[in-house]
C-alpha cells in the first residue's frame, strides 16, 4: 500500500501532469483559461480570490524553494528567531489562504446563483481537495508540532529519491496519518492539475513585463514564406 | 515613413434612426452562444445617456485607455507589474450588473397553462441561471431618454460640461433633445486592449488593421475588458475567453460589408481603407488633448500623392488596396472634408471609427405650429444650440469646440445651399455666402450631398480585396499556420474544466 501511495501514485501523477498538460496546451489550447467568474460575481470573489491567491502562492513557493534548496533552507531555519518568524509567517499565510478558500467555496454554494451555474464538477472537486489539503496543512503545523525543519528531513529526501528514480519512502511512511494524507493529497492535486482550471497556474504571463505593448501580426510575412522569398 | 492600410468606418449620426437593426444583425450572427448573451458587439445608445455598460465613459471608475504622464503614454489601468499583481482579482472589471442580466421567458407556461380565469403569462427567467428573475435593466434600458433622470442626467460628458442648474434646465420637457450613437469596436491604431493583455493574445492584423482576440491564446485574465475605454471587449463567462467585434472579417474577406453595415436601415455607415503612417502612432497618440484630432488626420496619408503611392507599394501594400483607398468614402469624410471626428480622442487609442456629429439635435427648434425648422439666421443657431456644442465637443474633439463648430458650419452651409437650390426660399447669394463662411465650395457640398444622400452600396462600402485563404502558401505547414495565426478551430471550441 505504501509502495503504491508513495511511489507509484506520485509517478503517475507527475507523468500525467506533464504529459496531459503539454498535450492539452498544444492540442486543446482553447480549453486553457483561468475560467474567471468575476463577471458574474465580484464582491465575494474579492474576499476569496485575493487572500487565497496571495496565501497559497507564497506557501507553495516556500514548499518548492525549500525542496529545491534544502541546504540553504536548513541554514535559514537553523536560527531560533528566524525559525519562529518563518513559522509565524507561514501559519498566518495559511490561515489567510484558508479564509479565502472558504469564501470561494461559500461563493459557489447557493444553487440559484450565477456563479453556481458556471461551476463545473471539477471546480467542486478542486475546491474540496484544496480545503482538505490546506486544513491538514494547518493542523499539522498546529497539532503535530510539525516544525518546518522536519519537512527538510522527511518529505524533501523522499521527493529527491523520486526524482533520482531511486524511491526511498522510509522517511515518510512512519509519519502520523494526517501528515501522510497531506503528502498524498499533494500529489492528487498535481494529478488534477492537467484536468482542471489549475493549468492557469503555469500560464502566469510573466513575459508581459517585457513584451512590446502592441502586437501586429502579418498574414503573409510568415517566417517560412520570408525565407523562401529570400531564396528566390 | 511606414505605410499601412486600415479598414476604417464612418457613421453619419444625422441619419441614424435608432432602429437597432445593426445590433440585431450582429447578435444573430455572432453572439447567440452561451456566455455571449449579454454581449452587444454593436450597440446603439441614446445620448445623453450613461451608455452600455453603464457609465463606461467614466474612466476614473474603469480606467480604460491611455494617459499622458510626463509626455509618455501610460495605460490608465496601471503599470505592467500592477496589472500582474491584480491578476487574480481585477478591481476595474465591470460586472454583469453593469451590463444587464440577459433573460428570456418561460414560454412553456403559456402552452401548458390549465383552464382558468386569468390569462397565462410567460415569466421572465435568467438566461444564465434559468431561475425566475426580476428584470431591472436591459439592453437600451434608457432608449429615447427613458428614465432620463437616472440615466441621461448622469451622462459623464454632461456632468463635465454643465452644472446642476444647467442640467435641470436641459431636462425640461420642452427642451428635451437626444440623438443615437451606434458603437462597434473602433479597431484603433494604438489599441489599449492589446497593450493591457498580459498574454499578448490580442493583436492587430497587419494588412487591414482589424483587432482580434486569439481565442486559443487567450487565458481569460480579463484585463483587456478594463483596458478598452470603449468597453468593446467582452468576457465570455462560459468559455473563459475575451471576445470582441471582428469587423465581420469573414464577410470582408469574401467581399461583403460587415453585417451591421449591410443591414443598416438609415444607411448611416461607410467603410473604406485609409493609408496611414505607422511610424507616427506613438507620436500622434502623445499629443496634447487639443491637438489629437488634427494629428490623427495628419497621419492619414493622401492616397493620390504619387510619392505616397510609391512608398505604399514599397511597404508591401497591393496596388488594388491603394486603388480602394482612393475610392474610400472614409477618406473623404475624415480627411478631405474634415466632417467626421473620432469618438473620445482623449482616450488616445487613435480610434478608426469616425462620426459625423449630428446636426439636427443642435439646430432645430420647434415652431408654434409644431414644425421643426432650420434656423433661418444660419450660424447664429450654433450659439443658442439646444444640444450645447460643449457637449458635442466633449464627445468628439476632446473638448475643442472650434473643431465641432467647423464641422457644423459646413454641414449647415450645405443644407442652406441645397435648400436655395431645390426649394428656393433662401436667396442664392446668402447660400454662397454661407458656403464661404464655412470654407466650403459648391463642388464640395455637392460631393458631400451625393455621398450622404444618394450613395449606392458600392460607394458606401469600398472593400479592398482581402481574400486570405490563398495566403497559406506552399512551404507553410497549415498546422504551424494554425498555431501562429489561428485559422479556425480543429476541434469544437469546448469550455475547459
Ligand atoms: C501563479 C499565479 C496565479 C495566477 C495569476 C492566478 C490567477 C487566477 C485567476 C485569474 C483566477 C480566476 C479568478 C476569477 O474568477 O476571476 C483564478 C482562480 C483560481 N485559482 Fe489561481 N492563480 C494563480 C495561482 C494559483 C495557485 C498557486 C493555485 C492553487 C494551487 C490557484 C488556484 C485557483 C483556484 C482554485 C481558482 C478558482 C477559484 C474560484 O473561482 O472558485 N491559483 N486564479
Ligand atoms: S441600423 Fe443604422 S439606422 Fe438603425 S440604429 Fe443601427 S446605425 Fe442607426
Amino acid at each position: 500500500m505504501d509502495g503504491f501511495l508513495f511511489i507509484a501514485f506520485p509517478y503517475v501523477a507527475l507523468i500525467l501532469a506533464i504529459g496531459v498538460g503539454i498535450y492539452r496546451r498544444r492540442r486543446r489550447p482553447y480549453t486553457y483559461s483561468s475560467l474567471s467568474s468575476q463577471l458574474l460575481e465580484n464582491r465575494k470573489l474579492f474576499w476569496g480570490s485575493v487572500p487565497w491567491h496571495y496565501g497559497i502562492t507564497l506557501i507553495l513557493l516556500a514548499h518548492l524553494l525549500a525542496a529545491l534548496f534544502p541546504g540553504l533552507a536548513g541554514r535559514i531555519l537553523g536560527g531560533r528567531i528566524r525559525l519562529l518568524v518563518l513559522e509565524l509567517t507561514g501559519i498566518s499565510l495559511a490561515f489567510y489562504a484558508l479564509f479565502g478558500l472558504i469564501v470561494l467555496i461559500i461563493r459557489r454554494l447557493p444553487t440559484t446563483s450565477r456563479v453556481r451555474h458556471a461551476t463545473s464538477y471539477m471546480d467542486g472537486i478542486l475546491l474540496g481537495f484544496f480545503l482538505i489539503q490546506v486544513a491538514t496543512g494547518v493542523s499539522i503545523a498546529i497539532f503535530e508540532r510539525w516544525g518546518s525543519l522536519w519537512y527538510l528531513r522527511t518529505a524533501v529526501p523522499w521527493f529527491w529519491s523520486l526524482v533520482k528514480l531511486h524511491p526511498e519512502t522510509a522517511t515518510v511512511t512512519s509519519l502520523p496519518g494526517i501528515v501522510r494524507v497531506h503528502f498524498v493529497l499533494g500529489f492528487a492535486i498535481i494529478l488534477l492539475f492537467p484536468f482542471s482550471r489549475l493549468v492557469h497556474l503555469v500560464m502566469f504571463p510573466i513575459k508581459y513585463l517585457w513584451r512590446p505593448y502592441q502586437v501586429v501580426i502579418w498574414n503573409r510575412r510568415t517566417r517560412k514564406v520570408e525565407s523562401t522569398e529570400v531564396m528566390q | 515613413m511606414n505605410v499601412r492600410a486600415q479598414v476604417s468606418m464612418v457613421f453619419h449620426l444625422d441619419k441614424c434612426i435608432g432602429c437597432h437593426t445593426c445590433s440585431l444583425a450582429c447578435k444573430n450572427l455572432w453572439t447567440d452562444r452561451p456566455g455571449t448573451e449579454y454581449m452587444w458587439w454593436n450597440n446603439v445608445e441614446t445620448k445623453p445617456g450613461t451608455g452600455y455598460p453603464t457609465l463606461y465613459e467614466d474612466q476614473e471608475q474603469y480606467r480604460g485607455g491611455w494617459v499622458l504622464e510626463d509626455g509618455k503614454l501610460r495605460l490608465k489601468l496601471g503599470s505592467r507589474p500592477t496589472e500582474l499583481v491584480n491578476i487574480s482579482f481585477n478591481p476595474r472589471l465591470p460586472t454583469l450588473d453593469d451590463y444587464y442580466e440577459p433573460w428570456t421567458y418561460r414560454y412553456k407556461d403559456l402552452i401548458e397553462a390549465g383552464p382558468g380565469d386569468d390569462q397565462p403569462v410567460a415569466k421572465p427567467i435568467s438566461m444564465i441561471t434559468g431561475e425566475d428573475m426580476e428584470i431591472e435593466a436591459g439592453p437600451n434600458w434608457d432608449d429615447d431618454l427613458s428614465g432620463s433622470p437616472i440615466y441621461a442626467a448622469n451622462d459623464p460628458n454632461l456632468r463635465k460640461v454643465m452644472n446642476d442648474e444647467e442640467r435641470r434646465q436641459f431636462f425640461e420637457l420642452q427642451q428635451l433633445v437626444y440623438f443615437y450613437l451606434p458603437r462597434i469596436c473602433n479597431h484603433c491604431l494604438n489599441p489599449s486592449c492589446v497593450a493591457a493583455c498580459p498574454t499578448g493574445a490580442i493583436y492587430k492584423r497587419g494588412e487591414d488593421g482589424i483587432v482580434l482576440v486569439s481565442q486559443e491564446k487567450c487565458q481569460g485574465w480579463r484585463m483587456c475588458v478594463s483596458g478598452c475605454p470603449y468597453k468593446k471587449v467582452y468576457f465570455n463567462w462560459n468559455s473563459g475567453k475575451a471576445e470582441k467585434c471582428i469587423l465581420c472579417y469573414p464577410r470582408l474577406e469574401t467581399g461583403q460589408a460587415p453585417a451591421c453595415m449591410h443591414s443598416c436601415v438609415g444607411k448611416i455607415r461607410y467603410l473604406g481603407v485609409l493609408l496611414y503612417d505607422a511610424d507616427r502612432i506613438e507620436e500622434t497618440a502623445s499629443k496634447p488633448d487639443q491637438e489629437l484630432v488634427e494629428a490623427q488626420r495628419d497621419m492619414i496619408l493622401d492616397p493620390f500623392n504619387p510619392e505616397i503611392i510609391h512608398r505604399a507599394l514599397a511597404d508591401g501594400i497591393d496596388r488594388k488596396v491603394v486603388d480602394a483607398a482612393q475610392r474610400s468614402p472614409v477618406y473623404k469624410y475624415v480627411k478631405a472634408w474634415h466632417l467626421a471626428l473620432p469618438f473620445h480622442p482623449e482616450w488616445r487609442t487613435l480610434p478608426m471609427l469616425f462620426y459625423v456629429p449630428p446636426l439636427l439635435p443642435v439646430t432645430t427648434t420647434l415652431t408654434a405650429q409644431g414644425h421643426h425648422e432650420l434656423e433661418s439666421n444660419f450660424f447664429s443657431s450654433l450659439e443658442s444650440a439646444r444640444m450645447p456644442i460643449r457637449y458635442m465637443a466633449s464627445l468628439f474633439s476632446a473638448g475643442d469646440e472650434d473643431m465641432v463648430i467647423a464641422v457644423y458650419k459646413k454641414l449647415l452651409a450645405g443644407r442652406i445651399f441645397k435648400r436655395a437650390q431645390t426649394v428656393g426660399d433662401v436667396p442664392m447669394e446668402r447660400a454662397v455666402q454661407a458656403l464661404e463662411e464655412a470654407r466650403s465650395t459648391e463642388q464640395e457640398v455637392e460631393d458631400i450631398y451625393r455621398l450622404t444622400a444618394l450613395a449606392s452600396f458600392e460607394e458606401m462600402f469600398v472593400i479592398p480585396p482581402m481574400l486570405r485563404e490563398v495566403a497559406i502558401e506552399m512551404g507553410v505547414d497549415p498546422h504551424e499556420f494554425q498555431e501562429e495565426r489561428g485559422a479556425g478551430f480543429v476541434q469544437l471550441p469546448a469550455r475547459g474544466l
